[in-house]
């Protein structure tokens, strides 16, 4: 009898550099689903875990910044093939995090994989979009071209534990950026299992790197890390939000405030790409400039 | 160096530019007097001859400026885009007009060579108006999506090193897009702001749309805080800089910010010597080295160092440095005595940790503010004077060997605002120029800039983008 069956629990272990480690502190906190039932003990990840994330982020940007737009976007497509095959355990903790009923948590399970696709879409596009050729008087070859931040930390939104979590780290990652993101505090376990998901779907270790804990202890060294670029604020409450900017302050970091989002589901637009890119701008001499310049 | 040619004098007249004994700020379409009478004096820092005395803007005046610029706002966003542009475009054919005048104004109030004011900032000012003009009644096309909506009441600080231009960067993008105005110009250099306030009367803008606050910082901590400014756009040093994205911290406030840089010049060895001594010339000495994205780092090919260093010694033994009206002269004054003790103070420090000082001989006026051409050679990376802004006529050299050598020395820096590269391979030039964290390349060329053109950091260098379709998001609620 199935009945008689003792089940095997999943022990929930952050994704930092590409591996599976326990938090450095030894600590677990409880999750719960929203009655209250234990689900699982979650890694309570410390400081440290928050910088050796930001150390595998930064290591892994130069390969992946510098991989070709199609390769990302290839990359990207193949996590959503990857969560299309593990669409039920998704389906499942989604219900359990968000006390959502199956078909709902399967809506937001679909539109998380099929976010995952418009991004992978935009990888070869976006440069197209917000670069190009400025017409500058005089002769030159002059070029704006958008480029990846850097290392980007991401506060997940509290409520959204799926979809929400993949629309603020797909249009990070799809530019070029590397992540350090922080799941939701209460619903942390899609976010944990997502990593198993970025493992086995070509995505370079350390590109993203998912923690779990309380998000205020776990992002106020991120916000004040001198190796991180930028910040995205998405689970940040007011308070919090504040502080954390005014940390970001200190060594110039891209800051996206968070905003109200109703819907998850909305069309994401650019917005989220186009915050943690720089543009870089090159001259290029195209004839003739005398004795400042170049001659062609 | 034996002269060749002697040059005789060729100073350009001041008799076109009347300057009054007094200015007041200019609130709601009036030049009015500071809520409390204090005054400030600006002086010309080639002589320190006062040139004007000026009202100096305190709290309830940005009070009074942020509320007329509210008031304002309502009527000057909803005019047609067409309106809008027609009244930029009026401003940019004044300006044109009247760029001699406010080129020799330029030069007095802030030291640096009539030609740069002339040949320079003047055509970029009306250049810059021109463009944007023509974004006003456009904005649909603009690539943020349908009638894009302006943000209300920017809150402007520019720095003295391009009064002029750094006024034209702020308010043209921010009138195009249907913001108005409360902006502040640096201590040292009010007069041409309260010029182009006369520059607004004769185009007829509505009262209000623009608003000249002249002061000290903390006048500009006083418009950064004020809660009725809806955008804040800042040009100056990176710690100001930081000190702004505190304040603004937790507020809806949209925020640019352009700052310091220390950027890298890079010559490889099949560069066109000649080409880059001009251009590492340009990069450091054009307005004093006085500029945020200044090649203030010569990075030399190992292999060629000894022949450039003596054709860059060559070609600043042959600079004029001396009075800045005069059509001659290549190096104008340092803007301020506070500025002239900290490139002083930098200078020696680099001379105290071991790198090796040389200047060309070069008398100095006896009065006004001056510094010689400086190069630093035996510089490290660990140098003050490769690290830090100096903001003045100062160059380090260091060398490299390989392009990847040059790639993460020019990358070692907090800063990331511009950057050249000098080869005579296309393929290095590109693939150089991928890996330079900066905002700005100049492939052999230097110190080049135009209104359609986006400029602006990465890192601490600042965020945001003035030029280009891209200066316009900083000023839409997008």
């Amino acid at each position: 009898m199935s009945d008689a069956r003792l089940s095997v629990f999943k022990t929930y272990k952050l994704y930092v550099g590409g591996k599976f480690p326990r938090s450095e502190s030894g600590r677990v906190y409880e999750v719960t689903d929203s009655k209250g039932k234990w689900l699982a003990n979650a890694p309570l990840s410390s400081r440290k875990d928050a910088r050796d994330a930001v150390v595998a982020a930064r290591k892994a940007f130069g390969a992946w910044s510098g991989a070709t737009a199609y390769n990302r976007g290839q990359i990207l497509y193949r996590v959503a093939e990857m969560l299309e095959g593990r669409r039920d355990q998704y389906v499942a903790e989604v219900a359990d995090a968000e006390g959502l009923s199956k078909s709902k948590a399967a809506a937001q399970v679909d539109a998380a994989i099929d976010r995952w696709v418009w991004y992978a879409g935009w990888t070869d596009k976006i440069a197209q979009v917000v670069g190009g050729g400025n017409p500058v008087a005089g002769p030159f070859f002059n070029l704006s071209s958008p480029e990846p931040t850097g290392v980007v930390a991401v506060l997940a939104p509290q409520e959204s534990s799926l979809l929400g979590l993949v629309s603020v780290v797909a249009p990070v990652i799809a530019t070029g950026n590397t992540a350090v993101v922080v799941a939701s505090e209460k619903a942390p376990l899609p976010a944990l299992s997502l990593g198993e998901v970025l493992a086995t779907s070509d995505l370079p270790g350390g590109v993203v790197n998912v923690l779990s804990g309380r998000t205020a202890e776990i992002a106020a060294p991120l916000a004040a890390h001198q190796d991180v670029n930028a910040i995205d604020l998405a689970g940040a409450d007011e308070a919090l939000a504040k502080e954390l900017e005014i940390a970001a302050a200190d060594n110039l970091k891209r800051v996206l405030r968070p905003q109200p989002v109703d819907n998850w589901s909305a069309d994401p637009g650019t917005d989220r790409m186009t915050a943690f890119l720089e543009t870089k701008t090159v001259w290029h001499p195209t004839g003739s400039l005398g004795a400042s310049g170049s001659a062609y | 160096m034996a002269s060749v040619f002697a040059y005789a004098p060729a100073p350009e007249s001041r008799s076109v530019v009347d300057i009054a004994p007094s200015y007041g700020l200019f609130v709601d379409g009036e030049f009015v007097e500071a809520a409390d009478g204090k005054v400030f004096k600006t002086v010309s820092p080639s002589t320190e001859e006062v040139l004007s005395e000026v009202a100096q803007a305190g709290e309830a005046d940005v009070e009074r400026a942020v509320k007329a610029a509210r008031k304002a706002f309502e009527k000057w966003s909803a005019l047609p885009g067409s309106e809008r542009a027609k009244y930029l475009f009026r401003i940019a054919r004044i300006i044109q007009e009247r760029s001699r005048e406010l080129a020799v104004l330029e030069t007095l109030d802030n030291g640096k060579p009539i030609r740069e004011t002339r040949d320079a900032d003047l055509p970029l000012v009306a250049a810059h108006f021109f463009y944007y003009a023509g974004w006003a009644d456009k904005l649909d096309h603009a690539g943020f999506g349908a009638n894009p909506r302006p943000l209300g009441v920017a809150g402007q600080v520019i720095p003295w090193n391009f009064p002029l231009l750094m006024l034209a960067w702020k308010i043209a993008p921010a009138l195009a897009t249907g913001n108005t105005v409360v902006l502040k110009p640096a201590e040292t250099t009010p007069l041409s702001a309260l010029f182009f306030a006369d520059i607004c009367r004769q185009a007829g803008l509505p009262k209000g749309v623009v608003n000249i606050l002249p002061g000290y910082g903390d006048t500009g901590a006083a418009i950064v805080a004020h809660p009725d400014v809806n955008k804040v756009a800042f040009t100056g040093s990176t710690a100001v800089g930081k000190e702004i994205a505190r304040t603004v911290a937790g507020t809806r406030k949209k925020l640019t910010l352009e700052l310091g840089g220390k950027g890298a010049n890079i010559v490889f060895d099949d560069a066109p010597i000649d080409q880059a001594v001009e251009g590492i010339v340009n990069g450091i000495f054009f307005n004093q080295g006085q500029v945020c994205c200044a090649g203030s780092r010569l990075l030399v090919q190992e292999s060629i160092h000894d022949e450039l260093l003596d054709s860059l010694k060559r070609r600043l033994s042959t600079l004029r440095l001396g009075d800045p009206l005069d059509k001659n002269t290549d190096i104008g004054a340092i803007n301020s005595a506070e500025q002239l003790a900290r490139i002083t103070a930098l200078a020696d420090r680099g001379e105290a940790e071991g790198a090796e000082r040389w200047s060309p001989a070069c008398e100095l006026p006896s009065s006004g503010y001056w510094f010689a051409p400086t190069l630093f050679t035996n510089v490290t990376q660990a140098h003050t004077v490769a690290r830090d802004e100096i903001f003045g006529p100062v160059l380090s050299v260091l060398t490299f060997r390989t392009p990847d050598e040059a790639v993460a020395k020019a990358n070692n820096t907090p800063y990331g605002l511009s950057a050249g590269i000098w080869t005579e391979k296309g393929s290095r030039i590109l693939a150089v120029a991928n890996k330079l964290r900066a905002g700005v390349v100049w492939s052999n060329t230097f110190n080049k800039f135009d209104p359609t053109s986006p400029f602006g950091g990465y890192k601490e260098s600042g965020f945001g983008r003035e030029g280009g379709r891209h200066g316009l998001e900083a000023y839409l609620d997008v």
